[in-house]
């Protein structure tokens, strides 16, 4: 029994699309410093899930707690004023501003300086986001402009981004994604690395299973809308219900397919 | 009873020759992306080649013959311009097409007068429909029943041509995704110019059909364009039967607003605009615009402040300018004056445009309201200038802070048209609200007080205000507030994801746009001496638009060389030539083909092409970084 509330608790989180439903009472809870990873086949309610997480989309019915306090229904922007920082799973950055500048935005906004008008933005934090652009790896290319990175480095940019508000939790939707295999491993290194030394939560969506077994502290498996499986790598890798789910398609595909051959 | 039943007749026949030109515009758009300005341009040729076709081929058949013939070779036209000119320019930002159409659209409008004369052109009636039908009474023109016939069977045609055709599913694969069609082997090129022409067809139709109801003349574009916008907005970009239902209701609006509204008749159509524009942003019949995806290449030079040595340059030609007074005469320091005042009013959309990412296509009317509310204080109030000067401009705040409210609901294409319509609402207040603004007379006598009465001290109070308003604009560029909003122009996603309200960043900007905007026009009131509905009008928001283009909208100095270079050769061009639209409209043309990135972004490239050729220097990292000025 703990006295102080989880980071993150979700409670019976259910949204329809129609008659489809998308996710369907999905609860679960994230402690500070912890890092979990929600997975599931496609269109198994992973990005619905997330979007009710970050404030694009509002749940039919459920809770989302951040630190004891509700988030439901509030929109992005306020959500990350709770001290919530993200990822896109495609990147989303100010492709015209320079490296440096797109972290100074996320500053410049933290410190409530967004109506200032006759500030000095370019030195604005100069040294936070130097910091920063430090920490993800990306001190060389402070004066890039944004729009010539290669996706990689996009990616540790948002990274950079999201910490920008000394965030308590990060969500991260896919964040390897269109990353070649050595960056992913990088990355998720990166991200758990920084995670534990600030002790921030971190919850990331993820295809790619090796980087899930050796990142996650816990894993939830999602499969058409609702919960099937929570724990630890191992117990989910055992779990038989997550195995049918996984290696269950293969099969269901095959079965298909032999049926549309022979008629 | 009888009475309305005709004027809702003569509604319909209206919407016909509308819906004929707002379909091809639609099309053409649908496909290339492209908003063709110069539409009203060819449904003015097409009614010019019409009437001397069919005056010289005399029959039946030389009349239908001549409206037809007279739309194919208007298509041609067309073809020719899609070639030559378009092709150049599909990839250049959205805007740089609309200048580079409108440019084509002054040029036209030269050549008309040049070749059919200034005078209006009364064309001759339509065999077989040349007499009236009673209706209880009433007549009704039969030719307008004709029309009313016409516009279904165009419709039904055109809905044809699509679903059945296999250029129609082409043109309609295209709509939603032509980099996808592109991918699946379909020749664009092709593709594009076919779908040009059928619009210029259609436009060229409509406007060589008008020629038994109304007569030709050379300014016939911009009305129709304007009205064309506002239809296809309200039906939805891209929709065929929301042109229709659209044309339909916005000639049937004219016809009973003058009856029942007859003091904001005008404003009548623009207002249904608005609501629609609000409730249902993407038209009546439209769907919502997928996000199109990003022209890659088109910004990647960051911003920089001035160095000091530009710093000193730019003060340099400060002072050189205002040593003017000193060599030149009076005429000349009007001139100035006025430039300097267009170099305010660009560059406050400039900075709505460039930082913000919002085109305001009905700047104007904060010019106008800036404008306005010194006549007003100094006429009504009596206030002495330098108080009207600082209150002025208030009137221009708060329009932009009302209208801008709505504006920055919408992005892209559809905040251009929303501000546009807002832009006409105000111009038609001024228009018809004859007993508080004078209506088409205006407000007179609006003089500067003694110590700015002389040229030399009024070009100097212009010249100071330009330069502050630019200074504090720049500062405003690199303040944390444009950081932000060049953030929002980015990307409104990640905006909000780092707790930017997205919305309000984009009003303030509307609201410091429009402020700026009314200083210029208070000034503007002071040097002209009066006040008139065109200081509110299309052709200025026109104007603006074109100053910032041609100066480079990817530049945070464009607006400032953009205002100086068109407005001097603007007045230049009016006192030397006849034919002062057409070398305006072939320089804008030759400017968007051969400097897609306007003046100041040229400049640029020519300094980048200088340093590129010293040596570079060895590591990926080192290699120099080029910025914008």
């Amino acid at each position: 029994m703990s006295v102080a509330p989880p980071l993150l608790a979700v409670e019976g989180l259910t949204k329809s699309y129609g008659g489809i439903h998308a996710v369907r009472g999905v609860s679960f809870s994230l402690r500070a410093g912890e890092i979990l990873a929600l997975i599931g086949p496609n269109g198994a309610g992973k990005s619905t899930c997330f979007d009710m997480l970050n404030g694009q989309n509002r749940p039919d019915t459920g809770q989302v707690r951040l630190l004891g306090e509700e988030t439901t229904g509030k929109k992005p922007r306020d959500i990350w004023r709770m001290g919530v920082g993200r990822t896109f799973q495609i990147t989303a950055t100010f492709a015209t501003m320079t490296v440096r500048e797109n972290v100074q935005v996320a500053l410049i906004s933290h410190g409530r300086q967004l109506f200032n008008l006759f500030g000095s933005a370019p030195n604005f934090d100069r040294g936070e986001a130097g910091r920063l652009l430090e920490l993800v790896g990306m001190g060389g290319y402070a004066d890039r402009p944004c729009g010539e990175l290669a996706y990689g480095d996009l990616k540790r940019l948002e990274l950079a981004v999201a910490l920008a508000n000394q965030p308590k939790l990060l969500l991260m939707d896919e964040p390897t994604a269109g990353m070649a295999p050595r960056e992913r491993v990088d990355l998720m290194r990166l991200t758990a690395q920084i995670a534990r030394e600030k002790s921030i939560g971190v919850l990331f969506t993820e295809h790619d299973m090796d980087v899930v077994f050796e990142h996650a502290d816990r894993i939830i498996v999602l499969n058409r809308g609702t919960l099937i499986a929570e724990g630890s790598p191992a117990e989910v890798r055992g779990n038989p219900q997550v195995q049918a789910v996984y290696l269950g398609e293969g099969l269901v595909y095959d079965a298909r397919h032999r049926e549309g051959a022979s008629s | 009873m009888a009475f309305y039943v005709v004027q809702f007749l003569t509604g319909l026949a209206s919407a016909a020759s509308l819906f004929l030109v707002a379909s091809g515009l639609s099309i053409i758009f649908g496909v290339t992306r492209i908003v063709n300005f110069a539409h009203g341009a060819f449904y003015m040729i097409g009614a010019y080649i019409a009437f001397t076709l069919t005056e010289r081929f005399s029959g039946a058949f030389g009349f239908w013959g001549g409206v037809v013939v007279a739309a194919l070779a208007v298509a041609l036209i067309g073809v020719l311009v899609e070639m030559v000119l378009l092709r150049r320019i599909y990839h250049a930002p959205e805007l740089f097409q609309l200048l580079g159409t409108f440019g084509l659209t002054l040029m036209v409008e030269d050549l008309v007068v040049l070749i059919w004369g200034p005078d209006d052109l009364v064309g001759r009636r339509a065999p077989g429909f040349k007499g009236a039908v009673d209706f209880f009474g009433q007549n009704i023109p039969s030719y307008d029943l004709f029309l009313i016939a016409l516009g279904p069977v165009v419709l039904g045609i055109l809905w044809l041509l699509f679903q059945r055709t296999r250029w129609g599913v082409l043109v309609r694969a295209a709509t939603q995704d032509r980099d996808m069609v592109a991918a699946l082997g379909v020749n664009q090129k092709w593709l594009f110019t076919s779908v040009f022409a059928v619009g210029v067809f259609l436009a060229a139709l409509g406007g060589a059909l008008q020629i038994p109801r109304d007569a030709v003349h050379h300014a016939m574009d911009l009305r129709i364009i304007v009205e064309v916008f506002v239809v296809v907005v309200i039906g939805g970009l891209g929709s065929i039967v929301g042109a229709f239902v659209a044309a339909v209701l916005v000639s049937e609006l004219n016809a009973f607003g003058i009856l029942i509204f007859p003091k904001i008749s005008i404003i009548l159509v623009f207002l249904v605009m608005a609501v629609v524009l609000i409730v249902r942003p993407w038209g009546l019949f439209g769907k919502p615009e997928a996000a199109a995806r990003k022209t890659p290449g088109l910004t990647v030079n960051p911003w920089r402040p001035l160095t000091s040595n530009e710093r000193l340059a730019s003060l340099a030609a400060l002072v050189i300018a205002a040593t003017l007074p000193l060599f030149v005469g009076n005429y000349a320091l009007t001139v100035g004056s006025e430039i300097a005042i267009f170099v305010i009013f660009a560059v406050s959309l400039h900075f709505l445009m460039s930082v913000g990412g919002l085109a305001s296509f009905g700047h104007a009317a904060y010019f106008g309201l800036g404008a306005y509310g010194v006549a007003f204080l100094a006429k009504m109030a009596g206030l002495p200038m330098i108080v009207c000067l600082l209150l002025g401009p208030l009137l221009g705040c708060m329009g932009a802070a009302i209208f801008g409210f709505f504006a920055v609901q919408l992005s892209g294409v559809y905040f251009a048209m929303l501000t546009l319509a807002f832009a006409q609402i105000v111009w038609s207040i001024a228009f018809q609200w004859v007993s508080v603004t004078g209506g088409d007379n205006g407000i007179l006598g609006v003089w500067p007080a003694s110590w700015a009465a002389s040229p030399s001290h009024f070009y100097w109070l212009a010249l100071g205000v330009a330069a502050l308003v630019t200074i504090a604009l720049r500062i405003a560029v690199f303040s944390p507030f444009g950081y932000a909003l060049r953030a929002t122009r980015d990307s409104v996603l990640r905006s909000e994801a780092v707790g930017i309200n997205a919305k309000r960043i984009q009003w303030t900007a509307f609201v410091i746009a429009g402020t700026t905007a009314g200083i210029g026009g208070a000034l503007f009131a002071y040097l002209k001496g009066s006040v008139f509905p065109d200081n509110l009008g299309i052709s200025l928001s026109v104007d603006a638009l074109v100053m910032v283009l041609l100066g480079g909208v990817e530049t945070v100095s464009g607006g400032v060389i953009g205002a100086i270079v068109y407005k001097a050769l603007n007045i230049w061009l009016v006192s030397q030539t006849d034919l002062s639209k057409l070398v305006l409209g072939g320089f804008i043309v030759l400017i968007v083909v051969v400097f897609p990135k306007g003046i100041v972004g040229m400049l640029e490239m020519l300094a980048q092409r200088r340093r590129k050729s010293s040596p570079p220097g060895s590591s990926l990292l080192a290699k120099p970084i080029e910025s914008a000025e």
